[in-house]
């Protein structure tokens, strides 16, 4: 029987065949994005699908998904920390990678759809404080800041483990572990208490963020975005598609690091319960916000509805719906199906869903302007897509480094878990109900 | 009873709090101060576009682009950039369908959700003649501000401007654009900006006569549908047609207060 320090420390040693092959192929595909964007650069815009009245496509339907996506990390990781959640033990590593390696190409994707990308920093120089973008440089600003100290936090301990236990690794490695765990030692309180801080703030970081990307769009007063429930409707749908994402990284973490008595099926089962309260909560706005956009019958609003009910883009809506709402719904409402490969495969569903959503809420909007006399419809370009597709892929590369690198399971937390959990809980119960 | 006194940290606490309270509260009467300041200006420039006499014609989008240094590119279907555009509907069923003809600049909004929403200032509203105007060199090309105009009046340059042949032939006192920013009209405020300047030096008001055909599509408009003055002078052409009971502006259920009046076909 290997250890659990061992089975999480074994994979860090080698760099199988495999991993090679999808290295290579995830830096061939972001070479491919570069060259797409070189290709933008020299050309200008038009080489994309955008066009007047449908100003932002793609890139900023990307922007809002990986924002989402990285509230998996401080969601799953600071929340069910403050909470005290037992199970969450060997999810947060693997939750606040996603965060932290999702943000970056949040910027990417800014950075790709600007004019001219060169004049950026002109948002910091003459910054003015009524534009939702800076709120949103602000606020995304902080937020990639204070989770990589979170991130980082959180793995010093395994770092030290690491500079520790690997001294047959290559000596880049045992250099780069030297380097970043600063002589760490024992785990201090100080420590603890900071995460807890750190935590706190993050909770509360994960709503100002996401509603603040939400107000982008809910400033303006173009119908379909000029609705006061956008920010929590993105805040939902964020954390949503986020955790989605922590399912199906953890299965595959699982599957390739075969991490069986680690990761077991209660851990999935509980996060496809969280997965299912989600979907509810992402219908019931859903179904708020077109209600009410219907009952009005408020022009306007109704040409952004109609667009999307019964128009270009209804193949797209009502498959965002079956797949955001529907599938889930019925996988794991019965416990049965609410295994494994239950969960992995609701969870892709959610993720197209939730990239379409963001689509959605962007596209009809614009195609369907006040003044009736520009129209037009989206097709996003090969230029886009490949540039989408680098960008997933510098996800998964980070991912893949950083797996390669770190162990992706806490092992402190796990260490700890085995330890102190039982106590804890008891103490804890014991604390309110001091007559047992 | 044991005596409470404030220690320096305490004392300067309080203190930080109160003055953030009193800014705080302050704030909305701040901002509402300001927005009725600015239609307290020197300056209210107009134009007034009457729908009944605009035949369709498409010569103020074409003097425009010459006196703009807009590239006119009409053998290419999409990516055109026009500052001020003509657009046609039908309406009705046959046998009594008509087409109506539309037309529009920018609307120079006094709360204009376009300047209201620019990262970098690029956009900004001039005070003293009330004009939305852009700043070129801090564009970013975020496209944010043509989201955000109900109008759809911004222009954003997808592509080098191409100008043809016309190299030679662009009018000097405009600067010409890059790809990659964004571009509206400024109801010509080259010219504009003369007759002010020319007025200041003679030391008297603009009269109305300066400005009646002051912008390039005021100039050429063929059937004068077209009015340009200053509406705070009353006795102003402009004055006059705005108190017609045929005066309306877009979309004004939208708070932006826009400076372009229509008048009624009928």
């Amino acid at each position: 029987m290997v250890s659990l320090e061992e089975k999480l420390l074994n994979p860090i040693k080698t760099f199988g065949k495999g991993g090679r092959l999808l290295m290579v192929v995830l830096l061939f595909f972001i070479a491919l994005g570069f060259s797409a964007w070189i290709r933008q650069l020299i050309s200008g815009l038009c080489v994309t699908g955008m066009n007047k009245p449908v100003l932002w496509g793609v890139y900023i339907t990307n922007f809002v998904f990986f924002v989402g996506i990285s509230h998996a990390g401080t969601f799953i990781s600071a929340i069910l920390r403050i909470l005290h959640a037992e199970w969450r033990r060997p999810l947060t590593r693997a939750a606040e990678a996603v965060t932290v390696f999702s943000l970056p190409f949040a910027a990417v994707s800014i950075v790709a759809d600007l004019g001219r990308p060169g004049r950026i920093l002109n948002v910091i120089r003459y910054a003015r404080i009524q534009s939702p973008i800076l709120w949103d440089v602000t606020c995304i600003g902080i937020y990639l800041l204070s989770s990589v100290i979170f991130f980082y936090l959180a793995l010093l301990p395994d770092i030290a483990i690491c500079r520790d236990k690997l001294t047959d690794v290559s000596k880049f490695k045992r250099w780069l572990y030297r380097k970043l765990s600063f002589g760490w030692q024992a785990m201090p309180e100080k420590q603890k208490k900071l995460e807890k801080g750190m935590a706190v703030f993050l909770t509360v970081l994960v709503v100002t963020v996401h509603t603040v990307v939400a107000w982008i769009f809910g400033m303006t007063v173009q119908p379909g975005w000029r609705t006061t429930i956008i920010g929590p409707y993105f805040l939902v749908g964020a954390i949503f598609s986020g955790v989605a994402t922590v399912i199906i990284i953890s299965a595959i973490l699982r599957k390739l690091y075969h991490l069986e008595d680690i990761l077991k099926p209660i851990h999935f089962n509980n996060l496809g319960k969280l997965l299912l309260v989600l979907s509810l909560f992402w219908f019931y706005f859903t179904f708020t916000e077109y209600l009410s956009a219907f009952y009005w019958n408020d022009p306007m609003e109704m040409s952004v509805v109609k667009e999307k009910f019964f128009g270009d883009y209804a193949r797209l809506f009502w498959f965002m719906v079956i797949s955001c709402f529907v599938i889930p719904l019925f996988i794991l409402v019965n416990p049965k199906t609410r295994t494994i490969t239950g969960t992995v495969i609701v969870s892709m569903f959610v993720n197209v869903g939730m990239w379409l959503e963001r689509f959605l809420v962007i596209i009809p909007t614009l195609s369907q302007p006040r003044l009736p006399y520009s129209r037009g419809i989206y097709h996003p370009t090969w230029v886009e897509w490949s540039i989408t597709l680098a960008c997933f892929s510098g996800l998964i590369l980070l991912y893949l480094i950083f797996a390669k690198l770190f162990p992706v399971i806490s092992i402190w937390e796990m260490k700890e878990g085995k330890e102190k959990a039982i106590q804890e809980v008891t103490e804890r119960y014991k604390s309110y109900h001091p007559e047992v | 009873m044991e005596e409470k006194i404030l220690s320096r940290k305490e004392f300067l606490r309080l203190a930080g709090l109160g003055v953030a309270t009193l800014a705080v509260s302050s704030l909305p009467k701040k901002v509402y101060a300001y927005k009725e300041k600015k239609k307290n200006r020197k300056f209210r420039f107009v134009m007034v576009i009457d729908l009944r006499r605009c035949v369709g014609c498409h010569s103020c989008s074409i003097a425009c682009k010459v006196e703009n240094n807009v590239p006119l590119e009409l053998n290419r279907d999409d990516r055109k950039i026009f500052w001020n555009q003509v657009f046609f509907k039908e309406e009705g069923a046959y046998p009594y369908v008509k087409e109506k003809i539309f037309n529009r600049p920018c609307f120079h909004c006094d709360n204009h959700p376009c300047v209201n929403v620019c990262p970098t200032g690029a956009t900004y509203h001039d005070e003293e003649k009330g004009l939305v105007l852009q700043r070129y060199e801090r564009c970013i090309g975020c496209r944010y501000c043509a989201l955000a105009c109900p109008y759809g009046v911004r222009y954003f340059n997808w592509k080098k401007p191409d100008y043809g042949g016309r190299k030679e032939a662009l009018n000097p006192d405009v600067e010409t654009r890059y790809k990659g920013i964004i571009e509206k009209c400024t109801f010509c405020i080259h010219r504009l900006e003369r007759v002010i300047e020319k007025a200041e030096k003679e030391g008297r008001n603009i009269k109305d006569e300066e400005l009646h055909y002051l912008p390039a599509c005021v100039q050429t408009c063929m059937s004068k549908a077209r009015h340009f003055g200053d509406l705070n002078d009353p006795e102003s052409t402009v004055s006059k047609l705005v108190r017609s009971g045929r005066a309306y502006r877009l979309l004004e259920d939208l708070g932006t207060e826009p400076n372009v009046y229509y008048l009624k076909e009928a």
